[in-house]
C-alpha cells in the first residue's frame, strides 16, 4: 500500500509498453494513457495517509511525500489532458512518448520519498533521462531539427549538474560517513563553519537548482522550452519543479539556519534569478520562451521562502510552487490549444484570441494576471506571503528587490494580455477547444481563484506537511 | 478595539454593498442576452445605491469611530482580517460611488454596442472593488482591492476605448501598478513593526523612527500621487481619460482619482505624521504646480476630453493643497472638493460622451455651435461648466473657498500662488462653453443633431441636483465629515506638539 502509486506507475508503463508493441490508432493510445494517468492519481489518493519506511530506511513515506505525490499525479493528469491530441509528436512514437512520461513521473515520485543520497540520485536520474528522450521526440514537420539541439542541450547541462551533485554527495559522505539524510543532519550541523561542508551542500543543491532553473543553472531553459513540443514543455515547466522544491526543502531543512554563507549564496541566487528571468522575458517573441524566463524569475521567488529557514517559509514556498504550477499549466493549456499542428506559438499568434475563442482568452488572461501577482489570484497571495516571511527575518533589501521585480514582470505579462484582447485577429483561424480541455481549464481557474481567496487552509496543510520532515 | 463601532441595526450592510455587484457580475457570466445585461446591471447598481442610503441616515455624526463595522478573521496564520467600516472621511466617497454607478450604466446604454455583457461585468466588478477600497480597514484587504481594480479598468479602456486605447490602457496599468509596488513593502514592514497585525487603525499615530517614517511616506506618496494624479505623475491621466469609454472616464475621474487623496488622508497623515510635517510643504508646492500646469494645459486643448482631463489635474491639485495645509477648513474643503470634483467632472465627461455619440468626434471644432440645436444639452453643460470653475452657488465654490481659506490661514504666499489657478479654470471652461454653445461663423452644419433624449436627461439630472444642493446648503455634508476631520487634526497636532517638545529638549 505504501508503494502503491509507484507500482501503479510502473504498471502503467508496462501497459503502455505492450500497447507500443502493436499497431494501435492514436485515439486508443491516448485514451489508455489518460485512463492510466487517472488511475495513478487515484492510487496516490488511496495511499495518501500512509506512513512508513521502505528499502532499509532509504525510502520514507510520510505526509510530506504523499502530498507531493498527489500533486505530481494531478499535474501529470492535467498535462495529459491539455496535450491530449499530442499535436507535436509523430503518431508512430506516441506510445513510447507516454511510456517515457510515466517513467519520468515515476522517478519524480520516488525522488520526493527518498531520504538517502544514493536513492535520491537514482530517482533523479530516472526522471531526467526519460525527459532527455522526450524532448527530441518532437516531430520535425518543418525539418528544423531544433528539437535535437534542445535535447542535446538539456542532456549536457543536466549531466553537468548531476556531476556537481554527485561530487557534493561524495563530500557529504566523506564528512559524515553516511548516506542517510538523518545521520547527515546530525553530523553536518556541527560543521557549518567548515568550507568543505558548505561546498558539499552547495554542490548537492546545484542538482536541484538545475531542475528548478535557478540562476546560474538556468541556461537550458529558453532553448529547451522552445525546442521541445508544447506538451513536453508544459510537463517540464511544471511537474519536475514540484519534486525539485520538495527535495530542496528536505535538503535545506538540514542546514537549520546555521550556515550564514549558504543563506547569502541563496539570496544572491534568488535576486539574480529574478532579475535575469524578468529582464530577459521582456524581449521574448515566442510565448514558450517568455514563460521559460518567467519561470526562472518565479524560481527565484520560491527561494525567497526557502532561505528563511522557517517552517512558515517552507510552507509558503510550497504554497507558491503549487500555485505556480497551476497558473503555468493554465497558460500552457491555452498554448497547446492555440497551436494548430503542434508548432510553436508566437505572442503575435495570440492576436484577437478573445474573438477566436473567448474562453481560452479568459483562461490565458487569468493565468497571466495570476503569474504577474495581481490579486485576487493565487500568484498575489503566494508572493505576498513569501515577502512577508522574508521581511519577518529582516531581509528588507531582498524584499524591496523582489517587489521591484513584480513591477518589471507585469509588463511582459500585460503585453500578452494586450495582444489577446486588444489586437484584431486579422486572418487567423478560430480556435476550438474540446469539452475535456474546457473542463480542465475551468478546474485550473477555480483552483487559481480559490487558492488566492482562501489561502488559510492550503497554508495550514502545507505547514503540517512540512512539519513531518523537520 | 475602541476605534470600532458595530451598528446593530444594520449588521451586514457594508458587505451587502460590496458583494451585491460581484454576485450580479457572476450571474451575468451565464447570460447571453444583451438587453438583459443592460437592465440587470442597471437594476443591481440601482439597488446598491438604494441600499446605501441607510448609511447616511444612520451615520452617527458625533463620533470619529469607524461605523457599521464587520470583522471576520480571514487568513489566520498571517492575521489578515476581513474588517470593514466607514468614518467621516470615507462615507461621502462610498455614497458617491454607489450613486454614480447606475448613471454610468445609463450612459453606456447605447454607447457600448459590442460585448455588452462583458462590459457590464467589468463595471460591476469595478463597483465591488471601489467600494471595498473605501471601506477596508485591513491593509491587505485594501491592497488586494486596490490592485484588483486595475484588471477591469484595464479591460474597460483596452477593449471599448478609442483609437489609441492600447497605449492608454497599458500606460494606465503600468503606472498605477509600479507605483503601488513599494506600498506593498511598506505594508509588510508595518505589519512586522505592529506585532504582526494588518489592522489599519492600530498602525496610526505610532512612534516609528523618523527615517522609517520618511521612507514609508515616500512609498505612500508614490502610490497615491500617481493615482491622484499629482504633477509630475499625471501623464497617464490624459491618455487614459481620452481613450476610455464615457463610463470609464466617469469612473476614473469621479472615483479612482479620489483613492489617491483618500490614501493620503487615511494612511499617509496618520501613519507617518512626522514625515508629513517634514515633506508636507514640498507637496503643497507640487499641488500649486499641478493647479497652474493643469490650467494652462487645459487652455491649449482642442480635444474636449483632454481639456476636462487636464482640468482634473488642476482640481485635484486643489484637493491635495487642502489636505496638506492640515487645518480644519483646508481638510474639510478638500474632502468636500473630492465629492464635488466627482460630481462635476463626472457630469462633464458624460456631456462630452453625449456629443461624441452624435458626432463621433472629440474635437472642439466639430462641436461648435451645437447650442442652437441642443438647447437642453447646453443648459446642463453650462451649469456644470460654471460649477467646474467654482462659480458661487455651485458645489465647487464651497469646496474651493474652504480650501483657499485654509491655505490663507496656513500661508498667504501659497494662497496667492493658487489664485491664478481659479482664474485659469474660468478661462478654459468659458472658452469651451462659448465654442460649444455659440461657436463662430464657421460652425459645421449641426442641424441633423438631436437634443438629449429622456434617458440622457435622467442621467444628468441627479448631477445637477447635487451641484446646487451642495452649492446652496453644504452644511449637512460638512456635518458628516466634521468630527472625523477634527479627530484627525487633533491627533496630528498632538503628535506635532510632542515632536516639537522632543526637538526642544534635544536642542537645549
Amino acid at each position: 500500500m505504501q508503494f502503491l502509486p509507484e507500482l501503479t506507475l510502473l504498471g502503467a508503463g508496462l501497459i503502455i509498453f505492450i500497447v507500443s508493441l502493436g499497431k494501435t490508432n492514436a485515439d486508443t493510445t491516448r485514451n489508455v494513457a489518460i485512463g492510466l494517468g487517472a488511475a495513478v492519481f487515484v492510487a496516490t489518493l488511496l495511499s495518501f495517509s500512509q506512513t512508513g519506511k521502505l528499502f532499509f530506511d532509504a525510502y520514507q513515506v510520510d505526509l510530506y511525500s504523499q502530498v507531493f505525490k498527489t500533486l505530481i499525479a494531478g499535474a501529470m493528469l492535467i498535462v495529459l489532458l491539455l496535450g491530449k491530441d499530442l499535436k507535436g509528436i509523430d503518431n508512430s512514437v506516441r506510445p513510447e512518448y507516454y511510456l517515457f512520461l510515466f517513467i519520468s513521473v515515476l522517478g519524480l515520485m520516488m525522488l520526493v520519498s527518498s531520504v538517502e543520497l544514493l536513492s535520491i540520485f537514482v530517482a533523479l536520474e530516472l526522471s531526467s533521462f526519460a525527459v532527455y528522450i522526450m524532448v527530441p521526440m518532437r516531430s520535425d514537420k518543418g525539418n528544423q531539427r531544433f528539437q535535437m539541439e534542445a535535447g542535446i542541450k538539456y542532456l549536457l547541462f543536466g549531466v553537468t549538474a548531476t556531476g556537481f551533485m554527485l561530487f557534493g554527495m561524495s563530500y557529504m559522505y566523506g564528512l559524515t560517513g553516511s548516506t542517510q539524510l538523518s545521520v547527515i543532519v546530525e553530523k553536518l550541523s556541527l560543521m557549518y563553519s567548515q568550507p568543505a561542508a558548505v561546498v558539499a551542500m552547495m554542490m548537492v543543491l546545484a542538482g536541484f537548482f538545475y531542475k528548478l532553473a535557478i540562476f546560474p543553472f538556468h541556461f537550458w531553459v529558453p532553448d529547451v522550452y522552445e525546442g521541445a513540443s508544447n506538451e513536453t514543455t508544459a510537463f517540464i515547466a511544471s511537474v519536475p519543479k514540484l519534486a525539485a522544491v520538495a527535495l530542496l526543502i528536505r535538503l535545506v531543512s538540514l542546514i537549520n539556519g546555521e550556515g550564514q554563507v549558504i543563506v547569502n549564496v541563496l539570496m544572491v541566487c534568488a535576486v539574480l534569478s529574478m532579475f535575469y528571468g524578468n529582464l530577459s522575458a521582456l524581449v521574448q517573441k515566442d510565448i514558450k520562451r517568455m514563460l521559460g524566463f518567467s519561470g526562472i524569475a518565479h524560481a527565484g521567488f520560491v527561494l525567497l521562502g526557502i532561505l528563511t529557514f522557517q517552517i512558515t517559509g517552507y510552507a509558503n514556498a510550497l504554497y507558491y510552487i503549487i500555485g505556480y504550477v497551476v497558473m503555468n499549466l493554465a497558460c500552457f493549456l491555452v498554448v497547446c490549444t492555440v497551436s494548430q499542428k503542434g508548432e510553436n506559438v508566437m505572442i503575435e499568434d495570440l492576436s484577437g484570441l478573445h474573438k477566436r475563442s473567448p474562453f481560452m482568452a479568459f483562461t490565458l488572461a487569468v493565468g497571466l494576471f495570476a503569474l504577474a501577482g495581481i490579486p485576487p489570484f493565487v500568484g498575489f497571495m503566494g508572493k505576498f506571503m513569501l515577502l512577508t516571511s522574508a521581511l519577518k527575518e529582516g531581509y528588507l533589501l531582498l524584499v524591496i528587490l523582489a517587489a521591484l521585480n513584480t513591477a518589471i514582470a507585469i509588463f511582459y505579462y500585460l503585453s500578452v494580455v494586450r495582444v489577446t484582447f486588444c489586437n484584431d485577429p486579422e486572418e487567423r483561424a478560430d480556435v476550438s477547444s474540446s469539452l475535456l480541455t474546457n473542463a480542465a481549464s475551468v478546474f485550473l481557474l477555480l483552483v487559481i481563484v480559490i487558492m488566492g481567496v482562501t489561502p488559510q487552509r492550503f497554508v495550514d496543510f502545507a505547514s503540517s506537511a512540512v512539519q513531518t520532515i523537520m | 478595539m475602541d476605534q470600532l463601532l458595530i451598528n446593530p441595526d444594520y449588521p451586514y450592510i457594508l458587505s451587502t454593498l460590496i458583494f451585491l455587484p460581484l454576485a450580479g457580475a457572476l450571474l451575468l457570466l451565464f447570460i447571453k442576452n444583451e438587453d438583459f445585461a443592460r437592465y440587470w446591471a442597471l437594476g443591481i447598481t440601482t439597488l446598491t445605491a438604494i441600499l446605501s442610503i441607510p448609511l447616511v441616515v444612520a451615520f452617527d455624526t458625533s463620533t470619529s469611530q469607524y461605523q457599521f463595522v464587520e470583522q471576520v478573521s480571514w487568513v489566520k496564520s498571517l492575521n489578515i482580517q476581513y474588517v470593514i467600516g466607514i468614518d467621516g472621511i470615507s462615507i461621502l466617497l462610498v455614497m458617491l460611488t454607489t450613486f454614480i454607478m447606475p448613471l454610468c450604466v445609463l450612459a453606456s446604454w447605447t454607447y457600448i454596442k459590442t460585448r455588452v455583457q462583458a462590459f457590464m461585468i467589468c463595471l460591476l466588478i469595478m463597483e465591488t472593488a471601489m467600494l471595498g477600497v473605501f471601506m477596508a480597514l485591513d491593509f491587505v484587504l485594501f491592497y488586494i482591492l486596490w490592485e484588483a481594480m486595475l484588471i477591469p479598468m484595464y479591460l474597460l479602456i483596452g477593449i471599448w476605448g478609442g483609437p489609441r486605447r492600447i497605449y492608454a490602457s497599458i500606460k494606465f496599468f503600468l503606472y498605477t501598478l509600479s507605483g503601488s509596488v513599494m506600498l506593498l513593502v511598506a505594508i509588510i514592514w508595518l505589519y512586522v513593526q505592529n506585532g504582526y497585525s494588518f489592522f489599519i487603525p492600530d498602525m496610526m499615530w505610532q512612534n516609528y523612527s523618523s527615517t522609517a517614517q520618511i521612507l514609508l511616506f515616500l512609498a505612500f506618496f508614490l502610490a497615491f500621487a500617481i493615482k491622484v494624479p499629482m504633477f509630475p505623475f499625471h501623464t497617464w491621466l490624459p491618455a487614459a481619460h481620452v481613450e476610455a469609454p464615457t463610463a470609464g472616464s466617469v469612473i476614473l475621474a469621479s472615483v479612482l482619482l479620489k483613492m489617491g487623496t483618500y490614501g493620503f488622508l487615511r494612511f499617509a497623515i496618520p501613519i507617518t505624521p512626522e514625515a508629513t510635517m517634514i515633506l508636507g510643504p514640498a507637496i503643497l508646492w507640487l499641488s500649486i504646480a499641478g493647479i497652474i500646469y493643469g490650467g494652462f494645459t487645459a487652455l491649449a486643448q482642442h480635444d474636449m476630453k483632454k481639456l476636462i482631463a487636464y482640468s482634473s489635474v488642476g482640481h485635484m491639485g486643489f484637493v491635495t493643497l487642502g489636505i496638506f495645509v492640515l487645518n480644519t477648513a483646508g481638510v474639510e474643503g478638500a474632502i468636500l472638493q473630492m465629492l464635488n470634483h466627482g460630481i462635476t467632472t463626472g457630469a462633464l465627461f458624460l456631456c462630452i460622451g453625449m456629443i461624441y455619440e452624435r458626432t463621433h468626434s472629440r474635437e472642439l471644432s466639430s462641436a461648435t455651435g451645437v447650442g442652437k440645436h441642443m438647447p437642453i444639452f447646453v443648459t446642463f453643460l453650462a451649469f456644470f461648466s460654471l460649477s467646474s470653475f467654482g462659480f458661487p452657488a455651485t458645489n465647487s465654490f464651497v469646496g474651493e473657498f474652504l480650501i483657499l481659506a485654509g491655505t490663507f490661514e496656513y500661508s498667504i504666499p501659497l494662497a496667492l500662488a493658487a489664485i491664478p489657478g481659479a482664474v485659469l479654470a474660468a478661462a478654459y471652461m468659458l472658452r469651451m462653453l462659448q465654442k460649444i454653445v455659440w461657436g463662430g461663423t464657421d460652425n459645421p452644419d449641426q442641424s441633423w443633431i438631436n437634443d438629449l433624449n429622456l434617458r440622457e436627461i435622467v442621467t444628468l439630472s441627479p448631477f445637477l441636483f447635487f451641484v446646487f444642493w451642495i452649492g446652496l446648503g453644504a452644511q449637512p455634508f460638512i456635518d458628516l465629515i466634521h468630527v472625523s476631520v477634527a479627530n484627525l487634526l487633533d491627533n496630528y497636532h498632538a503628535f506635532h506638539g510632542q515632536a516639537v517638545a522632543v526637538a526642544d529638549i534635544i536642542l537645549h
